[in-house]
């Protein structure tokens, strides 16, 4: 049988729900027979494949370049899951939108600038006027909600996707948890 | 006052009129108070001073219903040796013009003023609440005397028995004016069934449609005709103490009902002992700030109780649990102004006005695309055609009317085809809208319709009270989705949530405001779906309202593509 | 007591095709949780008056065309309740929702993260995400007290601190303000909280909040953890004192 091919993907996060999918330990042997890691943070990939079977997305769509990276996502995934909290409510960072960006980066690169304050506008990707959850972007299968979701939650969820059944969330994971 | 009493102040007016052979009535309602009518009026006075014209009478009125023209200015005139007097309208009177309407008492009218009351604007409507609107002084009781104010109160103290009085409005088949359409009859019996210490009696004048003013119009008018009302009411369900809930936005209404209290009770018409009988009934007029929800008769009772205006869920229903507890009737003011006329000619008079499951008059508030706007009155039954055609005399020129819209924030929209339906309650209903107070607006082809539910979301977003969670945060979604819509940034799934979301605050709401707050959506999404695929498929207005939108019809291939 | 009160009998009902006895004084709320239904509510706890404004206990009564609040609707002979239906699952999940969009209910950094009803019901009901827009509102946190902090992004409305206060503390220090989504919980008119008069500093608020909106001072992340068990005694104290 085929391996399934899997892709996590890293955007405004904290990285804490690819810790959590580390903290499978032992339980990643069992799901490394039988998945194929095809792009992540954590491996070298560094075009995303033509198509991919799952997609576990980490954080909140903050900057464009979130937003091209989901479209493209979203255009070569089969099952997309908004991976943890930020994804799924686009958690802290939205807090942002309470006062918008331009005064969040008012705040970094002026006020606490000790020289040359200055908006970075190379390298860096432009923000977008506000934090989004992956869903208010593209369209989601399966949100996982969490912060993170606990490994346990992460490895129940894929056992049931790699049978090819649809994880009962409620039953593993709530937000904040 | 005894009924004989009653008989001899009237006679007593109507003979110290007959010294004036001439009657200028200057109508100060507010809609012509704010083209400066009270100066009018006291330019009239000072010119008929100056020319020491002991014959005419000068007199401020209330509404004469054809706002848009104001000030309206009628002169009753008795031609020699006559009893018959002849009535000219004058529209648009200024005072240049006061001169001019002096000079021509007795002779010929001032042609370049006179207002065509042969048209079909006056000789289509059928005047019961309104009948004496625009006749009397409101702020004269003896005016009222004259066409029979407060005989029907005085007529069912010493003549019916609280139950016939009950039983004569049941049989009358008048249902409540504040929209809902509750049978008065029914809703009369329980609260005097209803076990108490102590009832009360609400008139609810806290009329809140946006465009709407059919009750201010009235308590301007001939505020003695809702006082009367109240009482009848009071004796009917072992009442002694009623409130008149009057929004503060309304300070004309609420003066004039004040003095109105004090002139009925100096009169022995209200207070202890009316007409010498056993029966009191005292009546307060109580403030509103302005809130719409107050209009919600929980809201409203616990806004007189002195609380925060916000509803609570029935059952209990006022009649069983109202003010402070106690078994309490409340009806609009509409209602309450029809109850003279019905308990003075009988219910079967009454109940033979009107069509279907709906009796006597209703009184509209008709604004928007049509030739003639104002306050008009008009036999249920009537088609909405002949109101925005006849009555309002039809479209501005060059354009075609789209859609009535009747029950304001609560309502919805009834398309061009429809109306030749009866404005009957049942009626309304089955065509997505509701009888409502009595706003109805017309709409033509420069109306988009997916900016009118905007605009009645958003004013039902800024009214709910915040209590319930669907109206509160529901209405504010809905309202977004909308703003979307109109800015040719929707999707279709967003037209989707936003009929999962009127499914939603339509359901589960808590009062009617929330439960309703959909309806100008539910309905023109019924009607107009095409206008709402416009904006989202084809990024355009077909009306041309909604800015960076392009203009233009949509061709109907299109839509469907 | 109201002269109106009748008779307290017994009768039988049908919940969820369950036949039930209940006495005639208790709400379908009341008989529902006594009998292991689960009819999820925000705005109600016991011994406080019901006030009917989370809207998520509505079941469907037989004869009735509209739903209905069990919280406040008492229990009659005969009547016949639906508590589970699609319908009621749906508009649970969007009344839900649209407390999560209303304000900022950040779970994974609120003092109350797993200590929260609104939480809690949101994974029960199944709520794993919202699909309405977020309306992040700017709100103020009121931290003026010596003990205790308000936190308006976490508040739901459901003025359950507004009751306690009211109804059991007997000081009214709590009340709502403004209307639609711009209302706020004040205290007293509109001071700080720290400048109140009328706050007795019982704690009764704080406790019976079902979310972070009310919290003890000096918690952090998912310490709020609700002392709950004697509020019905005090609450049974309070009215058996015939106030």
């Amino acid at each position: 049988m085929a391996k399934v091919s899997i892709a996590t993907v890293w955007l405004d996060g904290c990285s804490g729900c690819h810790m959590s999918f580390l903290d499978l330990d032992e339980r990643l042997l069992i799901v490394a027979d039988k998945i194929d890691l095809v792009y992540s943070p954590l491996v070298d990939f560094k075009d995303y494949p033509e198509m991919v079977d799952i997609a576990l997305v980490e954080g909140a769509v903050a900057s464009e370049e979130d937003l091209h990276k989901i479209q493209k996502i979203r255009a070569h995934t089969k099952t997309l899951i908004a991976f943890g909290d930020c994804a799924v409510t686009a958690n802290v960072p939205s807090m942002r939108n309470l006062v918008g960006k331009k005064a969040v980066l008012q705040h970094a690169y002026f006020e606490l600038a000790t020289l040359d304050p200055q908006v970075p506008n190379v390298v860096v990707p432009p923000l977008l006027d506000r934090v989004r959850p992956v869903h208010d972007v593209v369209k989601v299968d399966i949100f996982l909600p969490g912060c993170p979701p606990s490994a346990d939650t992460i490895f129940a969820a894929l056992v049931e996707l790699l049978e090819g059944r649809i994880p009962d969330v409620p039953a593993l994971t709530r937000f904040g948890k | 006052m005894t009924p004989e009493e009653l008989n001899q102040a009237a006679e007593r007016e109507a003979t110290a009129s007959t010294v004036h052979d001439h009657v200028v009535g200057v109508c100060t309602s507010t809609a012509c108070l704010a083209s400066h009518s009270d100066k009018l009026k006291k330019e009239f006075d000072a010119a008929v001073k100056a020319k020491g014209l002991k014959n005419v009478r000068v007199k401020a009125v209330g509404c004469c219903g054809l706002c848009a023209s104001g000030p309206m200015v009628y002169v009753e005139s008795k031609a020699n040796g006559s009893s018959e007097a002849a009535t000219r309208t004058y529209a648009n009177v200024a005072s240049e013009h006061v001169p001019a309407v002096v000079e021509s008492l007795g002779a010929a009218p001032v042609a370049a003023l006179a207002c065509d009351t042969t048209q079909p604007f006056f000789t289509r409507q059928h005047k019961i609440v309104l009948e004496s609107s625009g006749v009397v002084d409101p702020e004269r009781i003896e005016d009222s005397f004259v066409v029979g104010g407060y005989q029907a109160l005085l007529k069912a103290l010493t003549t019916m028995t609280p139950e016939e009085v009950v039983d004569t409005i049941t049989r009358s088949g008048l249902r409540g004016r504040g929209g809902g359409g509750f049978p008065t009859g029914l809703k009369w019996s329980t609260v005097s069934k209803a076990v108490g210490d102590r009832k009360y009696v609400i008139c609810n004048g806290d009329e809140g449609d946006p465009g709407a003013f059919m009750d201010r119009s009235v308590m301007e008018s001939d505020p003695h005709r809702v006082l009367e009302g109240m009482a009848i009411a009071g004796y009917a369900v072992g009442a002694t103490e009623g409130y008149l809930y009057v929004r503060a936005e309304y300070p004309l209404a609420v003066k004039r009902l004040k003095l109105a209290i004090k002139q009925a009770e100096r009169a022995g018409l209200l207070g202890a002992n009316i007409g010498g009988t056993f029966f009191s009934f005292k009546v307060d007029v109580r403030l509103g700030a302005g809130a719409f929800v107050c209009g919600e008769e929980t809201a409203l009772i616990a806004s007189i109780e002195g609380r925060r205006g916000s509803p609570r869920p029935r059952p209990p229903y006022p009649a069983a649990s109202g003010l402070w507890g106690f078994p309490t009737l409340i009806n609009n003011v509409e209602t309450f102004a029809n109850i003279a006329p019905i308990v003075k000619n009988g219910a079967e008079w009454y109940a033979a006005l009107g069509s279907g499951k709906s009796q006597g008059t209703k009184v509209f508030a008709l604004t928007g695309k049509v030739l003639n706007t104002g306050l008009i009155e008009v036999p249920m039954g009537i088609t909405l055609r002949e109101i925005v055609y006849d009555i309002g005399g039809g479209p501005l020129p060059g354009h075609t009317i789209k859609a009535v819209q009747t029950g304001g924030p609560s309502g919805g929209c009834i398309p061009e085809a429809y109306l030749d339906q009866p404005v009957e309650y049942e009626t309304l209903v089955k065509l997505g809208s509701i009888m409502g107070s009595g706003g109805l607006i017309a709409m033509d082809d420069t109306s988009c319709m997916v900016d009118v539910a905007r605009y009645f979301m958003e004013f039902c977003m800024t009214e709910s009270c915040g209590k319930c969670v669907p109206c509160r945060v529901g209405t504010v979604e809905m309202h977004a989705l909308l703003t979307k819509i109109c800015e040719g940034q929707a999707t279709m799934t967003d037209l989707e949530q936003l009929e999962e979301l009127c499914e939603v605050v339509k359901s589960t709401s808590l009062c009617g405001l929330g439960q309703t707050a959909p309806s100008p959506v539910i309905s023109t999404l019924r009607y107009f779906r095409d206008e709402y695929i416009a904006h989202i498929e084809h990024k355009t207005c077909p009306a041309g309202v909604c800015s960076g939108l392009k203009s233009g019809a949509v061709k109907a291939q299109e839509v469907l593509a | 007591m109201s002269p109106t009160m009748t008779e307290t009998t017994v009768v039988t009902l049908k919940i969820d095709d369950r036949e039930i006895s209940a006495r005639s004084d208790q709400t379908v709320l009341e008989v529902a949780w006594e009998n292991g239904l689960f009819v999820p509510a925000l705005c109600h706890y016991e011994g406080l008056g019901d006030v009917g404004a989370c809207r998520l206990c509505l079941v469907e009564i037989k004869g009735s065309p509209k739903l209905t609040p069990a919280c406040v609707v008492k229990v009659t002979q005969d009547m016949e309740v639906v508590t589970q239906s699609e319908r009621l699952a749906k508009y649970r999940r969007s009344i839900i929702e649209l407390l999560f969009a209303e304000r900022n209910h950040i779970c994974s950094v609120c003092v109350s993260n797993g200590n929260c009803e609104l939480q809690t019901l949101a994974q029960k009901l199944g709520v794993d995400h919202i699909r309405y827009p977020y309306l992040y509102p700017k709100v103020s946190v009121d931290a003026s007290h010596s003990r205790f902090t308000l936190d308006h992004n976490r508040c739901i409305l459901c003025a359950r601190c507004v009751r306690a206060c009211d109804e059991v503390e007997g000081a009214h220090v709590w009340d709502l303000f403004g209307r639609g989504v711009d209302t706020r919980l004040i205290s007293d008119l509109g001071t700080p909280w720290g400048e109140s008069e009328t706050c007795t500093t019982c704690g009764k608020c704080v406790h019976i909040c079902p979310t972070g909106a009310l919290v003890e001072k000096g918690k952090s992340v998912a310490e709020m953890v609700h002392a709950r068990p004697r509020f019905a005694a005090m609450a049974r104290v309070r009215s058996s004192s015939g106030r």
